[in-house]
């Protein structure tokens, strides 16, 4: 077994991720026009409640500039695999701290999750 | 039940002759009992326990062997805790053809099967009083279907089914006229009837109709159950007041030496119906079904029933006569004995089915009851069990040969071998039991490890509450050759029979949450961008979410005094066990339980203006008391605008002023 020169690097690029089954989400140039529709009408019925598009907190953080605070794969682990991140994430339990409301698993399926990924991207003027 | 508080002393010296060692309180659990019902926290227990509600019109839930209440089931009441009976989508479930029935007396269950075993898909329960029967869907733990009864009173031989479900029987315990006839109560034997209804069941969605009603001759249809196996094809009712007495029945109903289990075949029945050989009368009917799509239930009034009457429809009705005013009415597992409990004999007759049926076959009568032959007791009889005890009430079976029988009058429950019919144990109740329950106990497997006793009468056993005590239930371990009590608990409303089932039949298919995308309610709000207030006339609809931990809008104007206002409340989570519920002040029915992905209405009509706070009332974030929101409402007349919103779009409608 090869050991990595720099673990700790690498282990820091792993957490990043998140806890999930996500561990390699391929972004797509040009954003995906379908998806980012599908992804708006998922934010509309399970997430506007709490999540503004500018970069405001309501109940949860506002979501602006998320996708560049945030990998990808965090995003959808998150967004799939609520409980587990806030119990062991430490960057989701730091946002449990600041909003004190534990964020509801909206049981988004993957596709749903990635939808949602499009439209955060979207959001934030990705291309 | 009071005035035999009295004689219970010396029915306890009448039973400790009889059990010649009576166990007194302490002595009577020993040995690992505490083990045996421990159920370590986060663990699960071994059975689902459907218990009746009695006097509630409830059905309970406990989990077996711990005794651990787990559920209410709304049935036949209304209740205000979770707004069934008071939501605009629960309202019709309790309507009937004399408008909305708040509360009934549920006594029986039976839990759905297919080819005599249980299938873990429906529970049954009946309403006494105002005849009823309701369909449970274990899936949600929710009253999906309830059918009213006509040509019934007192719907107490039900809701007991055929081993694939194919029927749901109900049989009346209070003979009546069919019909309106106004006619005098002395004229019983010539105008009064019991009837026994059979309801079909389809067996893809459960949806319930009455197939055919059989017309009987005055008389008290007690209990009932369906053959199996062999018998299949046959229905047994107990009957008592075949002496047909209307008043004092205490006396007049207990002369005969032997009332009569009713053997129907039904499947002849069926043919008969196929074959028109029925009356159809004209008889009005609700039937309520609760729609899950469209979250929402509906009241329909049918207007005919198809009667069967015996005159026209031979060899489909017999009689076989049992002693003394019988109780239960119980078929073993093979589906060969039929055991008669007659609750004032002091023997236990076992009927045989297959002698039954030989006796049918070579006219063994000795003559009929109003046009209905008399089978000769003898002819049908397999034998009988000897100084059981006093006042046997209910038998259950354990699926190795034995029998279980409870005895009212001695307080306790007698083992005995259905072979040779020899008492094989007792073991006391605390105290007068009336029905026991083994799980599966009356199919054609029972899971022979436990046997619950449903006591009448609770006495000493709980610190006492006041002169009402709760109703005490008493768990056996059955699975040695002595019974063995293991815990006592106490019961909510008054429980008479019930139902187990393994968990595992049924654990892992409960809905979790209701996908909010297939939310096929009329008023769902699709999240928060669709809330609304819409004004018609003096009708207001308010398109209402609900998330953790805010409500859309919280804040309403342009309300006024004499409005009829709805609050279609959309529960936005999408997670098990978050409810959220929704209340107003001084609104004088109920609240509402809003299950996650679920949209449930409540009506408010305000009569004084006011600033009328509301909130969610079930715990569900640490920011649970922030959940609130006010509905200004206004004098009558008065022109304040309709605004409405939360947090900036509230800030900005009243910045609109």
């Amino acid at each position: 077994m090869v050991v990595p020169k720099d673990k700790t690097a690498d282990q820091a690029a792993t957490d990043a991720k998140g806890k999930g089954k996500f561990t390699e989400v391929k972004l797509t140039h040009p954003l995906d026009k379908a998806m980012l529709a599908k992804g708006k009408a998922v934010y509309d019925v399970k997430c506007s409640a709490c999540h503004k598009l500018t970069g405001d907190k309501l109940v949860g953080p506002g979501w602006k500039g998320v996708t560049d605070r945030r990998k990808p794969e965090w995003i959808m682990n998150f967004v799939t695999n609520t409980d587990e991140m806030i119990d062991k994430d430490p960057a989701a339990q730091a946002m449990l701290e600041q909003c004190m409301v534990r964020m509801p698993n909206q049981h988004l399926s993957d596709e749903e999750a990635r939808n949602v990924l499009e439209f955060m991207r979207d959001n934030d003027g990705k291309n | 039940m009071k005035k035999i508080f009295l004689p219970l002393c010396l029915v306890a010296a009448v039973a400790s002759l009889q059990s010649c060692k009576m166990k007194n309180t302490t002595s009577a659990v020993k040995g690992d009992a505490d083990s045996k019902v421990y159920v370590a926290p986060g663990k699960y227990d071994e059975y689902y326990n459907f218990v009746s509600g009695g006097f509630n019109g409830q059905v309970s839930v406990y989990g077996l062997p711990s005794g651990r209440l787990l559920k209410l089931i709304p049935v036949f009441s209304v209740f205000p805790e979770n707004g069934y009976g008071y939501s605009e989508e629960t309202k019709a479930m309790l309507n009937t053809t004399i408008g909305q029935v708040p509360w009934d007396d549920q006594h029986h269950l039976d839990l759905s099967q297919t080819n005599g075993e249980q299938d873990g898909r429906w529970l049954f329960a009946n309403a006494n009083n105002t005849p009823r029967i309701a369909r449970i869907d274990l899936k949600t733990f929710k009253t999906a279907e309830i059918l009213q009864i006509p040509n019934s009173a007192g719907n107490h031989s039900s809701p007991f089914i055929t081993e694939n479900t194919e029927y749901v029987v109900a049989g009346t315990r209070f003979s009546v006229p069919l019909g309106a006839e106004d006619v005098p109560i002395n004229s019983f034997k010539q105008n009064f009837h019991s009837t026994a209804s059979f309801i079909s069941v389809d067996k893809n969605s459960g949806h319930m109709a009455i197939a055919f009603q059989i017309v009987l001759p005055g008389m008290n249809l007690d209990l009932s159950h369906g053959g199996k196996g062999p018998s299949h094809d046959w229905f047994f009712f107990s009957s008592y007041n075949t002496e047909q007495a209307y008043t004092l029945l205490e006396v007049n109903a207990s002369q005969k030496d032997k009332d009569y289990i009713v053997a129907v075949n039904w499947k002849k029945a069926e043919e008969y119906a196929k074959a028109g050989k029925g009356k159809k009368m004209a008889a009005d009917y609700a039937h309520n079904t609760f729609d899950e799509s469209k979250q929402i239930a509906t009241s329909v009034i049918e207007h005919e029933v198809l009667l069967l009457d015996p005159k026209d429809c031979p060899d489909m009705v017999y009689m076989i006569p049992c002693p003394k005013s019988p109780h239960g009415c119980d078929i073993d597992p093979s589906g060969e004995y039929i055991v008669g409990s007659g609750k004032l004999a002091a023997l236990i007759p076992v009927f045989s089915f297959s002698k039954m049926i030989k006796a049918i076959g070579s006219k063994q009568f000795e003559g009929d009851f109003q046009g209905i032959p008399i089978i000769k007791y003898e002819a049908a009889l397999y034998g009988e069990v000897q100084k059981p005890g006093l006042g046997p009430l209910h038998t259950e079976f354990d699926g190795k040969g034995n029998a279980y029988t409870s005895m009212f009058l001695s307080s306790e429950v007698v083992k005995w071998n259905l072979k040779d019919l020899k008492v094989l144990d007792r073991a006391p109740t605390y105290y007068s039991v009336g029905h026991l329950m083994i799980p599966g106990g009356d199919t054609r497997k029972p899971g022979g490890k436990y046997l619950v006793a449903y006591n009448k009468i609770t006495k000493d056993r709980f610190l006492p509450t006041g002169p009402e005590l709760a109703q005490s239930a008493q768990l056996y371990d059955i699975s040695g050759d002595k019974m063995q009590l293991l815990l006592d608990y106490p019961t909510i409303g008054e429980p008479h029979y019930a139902q187990a089932c393994p968990a595992s039949l049924i654990k892992d298919q409960q809905v979790k949450y209701y996908d909010i995308n297939k939310n096929g309610n009329e008023f769902v709000t699709m999240g928060e961008k669709k809330t609304n207030v819409v004004r018609k006339g003096n009708r207001v609809d308010v398109y209402m979410t609900a998330i953790r931990s805010h409500l859309v809008p919280d804040n309403i104007e342009g309300v006024f005094v004499g409005d009829e206002i709805y609050f279609h409340v959309t529960n936005l989570e999408q997670d098990w066990d978050i409810p959220h519920g929704f209340a107003i002040k001084n609104n004088p029915n109920a609240e509402l339980l809003i299950m996650p992905g679920e949209t449930v209405t409540l009506k408010f009509s305000p009569q004084k203006q006011g600033i009328y706070p509301f909130y969610c009332t079930d715990f569900c974030s640490a920011l649970h008391q922030e959940m609130s929101g006010y509905l200004r409402v206004s004098p009558k007349g008065s022109n304040t605008p309709l605004k409405f919103g939360t947090g900036d779009t509230a800030e900005a409608a009243t910045a609109q002023k």
